[in-house]
């Protein structure tokens, strides 16, 4: 899976799931600052990510991801290491 | 003994989703029962159920207030909206002052079992999601309102079977005369779905007059097979007169009576000098007779042994001039929520004065006969009534409400 496949998902479920306007998005959008996420929101990222990326994610993986861009990359790893 | 009234009011049943609609049911006698096919498909012995469609909140509420919310949460919201706006209970008043919520519930099944399939499945509770847990438990319309609406007071649920909301107005009653709290917003909310009735539709307990169902629910009547399961929710703002006059609200009616008791007895099955004790309660905490009721709202669900007991401690204490009715007949037996809802229809009533059709109630039996109970509606100027509910394991409530007269 390209970047931009696994980018285009990433937003295409916050906008439709988590209501999150789309001129938010962006890549250095903080999730807590600019997007109003809060840490219950992450166990439903976490949901959504297995069932649209295949794979589970440990809680304590999201502890580090703080903006838009550090979600898209631990997406591309993660798919990288399942491929 | 501090005034206790009633200052807004709010309904989303099967029968109507606002007041105007449901009092039009009511007052032409009109039943909320179907069937539902998922029953059929799941092996029910009865599909008879209230029919009742769920709010969109979409526009309501933001994603994180309805990812909480189970099905009864989402009535009880919209309820609870009519009834605060009603009782003109803004956003600023409620952050500014304590308003409390005291709210029956006794179950949330769907929750539970959609949250344990996923973890039996994928072996990983990650997967549940967030809303789950605020679904799942009894507290979850309390929990979740009190959250949404910004509620600085009394803040609980009270779980006491298909008395459950009937309860927690009279312990609203109680914190108030008190002094401890001016304005609780109190009510009962009841889920509508195959999962949360497969049990107690394994006891037998439920109609299976499947060919007519607005037939099925025929409290008092001879020839009635069990009752019709059904729900959604209800809200009453209960306050204290001062508080009510301080605010401008409007004054809908004056709760002036709450007895309870518990038969001690059975789980399941109701007797006759429990839900009498309940009644003398009330009526001796009201300070009036049995001669000043003008109208009781029965619990009377529809089974045969629950409402003959009834009918005897009905006649026990009020003989056989009281008109009496049951509004399950149209609504089916909306449970957790039934307290608060009967309070409700029988407030309607009151302004609009007429007693509502207990609908297919055509021919008595040995004891409903001795009572006044009409299957049509009458005419009726209503200044005090009295509203029963009773539940499993024996628990028994009994509210009555006045008209309110300064």
């Amino acid at each position: 899976m390209i970047r931009e496949e696994i980018i285009q998902k990433v937003n295409a479920f916050l906008i439709e799931e988590f209501e999150i306007d789309e001129e938010q998005i962006s890549p250095e959008a903080n999730f807590k600052d600019d997007l109003g996420l809060e840490s219950l929101d992450f166990v439903d990222i976490v949901v959504v990510i297995e069932r649209d990326f295949g794979f589970k994610v440990k809680s304590e993986d999201m502890i580090n991801i703080r903006k838009l861009s550090d979600l898209y990359d631990y997406i591309e790893r993660q798919v990288k290491v399942t491929e | 003994m501090k005034r206790i009234v009633i200052t807004g009011m709010g309904i989303y049943s099967t029968i109507g989703t606002n007041l105007e609609e449901v009092n039009n049911s009511l007052y032409n006698g009109i039943s909320g029962i179907g069937i539902d096919p998922k029953r059929i498909e799941d092996g029910f012995r009865s599909p008879l159920t209230g029919i009742i469609k769920r709010p969109d909140l979409k526009s309501l509420l933001t994603r994180r207030m309805r990812i909480g919310l189970p099905e009864q949460g989402e009535y009880a919201y919209m309820a609870t909206l009519e009834a605060i706006n009603m009782a003109c209970l803004d956003e600023d008043f409620r952050i500014n002052n304590e308003v409390g919520i005291l709210y029956g519930n006794d179950s949330s099944a769907v929750p539970v079992i959609n949250a344990i399939d996923i973890v039996r499945e994928k072996k990983d509770t990650t997967l549940v999601g967030s809303g789950s847990i605020f679904q799942s438990m009894n507290s979850t319309i309390t929990m979740n309102l009190s959250v949404i609406l910004k509620l600085r007071g009394i803040n609980f649920t009270i779980s006491g079977a298909c008395a459950s909301s009937s309860h927690a107005i009279g312990m609203a009653m109680i914190l108030i005369e008190q002094g401890l709290q001016d304005i609780i917003i109190c009510g009962g909310g009841q889920e509508v779905n195959a999962e949360s009735m497969g049990s107690f539709d394994g006891l037998s307990a439920f109609s299976m007059r499947t060919d007519e169902p607005t037939k099925a629910s025929r409290p008092f009547d001879r020839d009635r097979d069990g009752l019709v399961p059904s729900g959604g929710a209800a809200t009453i703002i209960v306050e204290s007169y001062e508080s009510a006059i301080k605010r401008g609200a409007p004054i809908l009616a004056e709760l002036i009576g709450y007895g309870f008791s518990s038969n001690g007895d059975h789980i399941s099955v109701p007797n006759v000098e429990g839900p009498t004790r309940s009644l003398e309660r009330a009526l001796k905490y009201a300070g009036i007779s049995a001669a000043d009721i003008d109208y009781v709202n029965a619990h009377a669900t529809s089974t045969p042994i629950g409402d003959l007991n009834e009918a005897q401690a009905l006649f026990n204490v009020f003989g056989s001039k009281t008109p009496v009715n049951s509004t399950k007949s149209m609504t089916g037996h909306e449970m957790w929520m039934g307290g608060a809802s009967e309070i409700i229809y029988s407030i309607l009533m009151m302004q609009n004065s007429y007693v509502a059709p207990t609908l297919n109630f055509e021919n008595p039996d040995e004891y409903s006969s001795k009572l006044n109970i009409s299957g049509k509606r009458t005419d009726k100027s209503i200044d005090v009534f009295l509203s029963n509910s009773f539940g499993f394991g024996g628990t028994n409530s009994t509210l009555i409400v006045r008209k309110f007269k300064k």
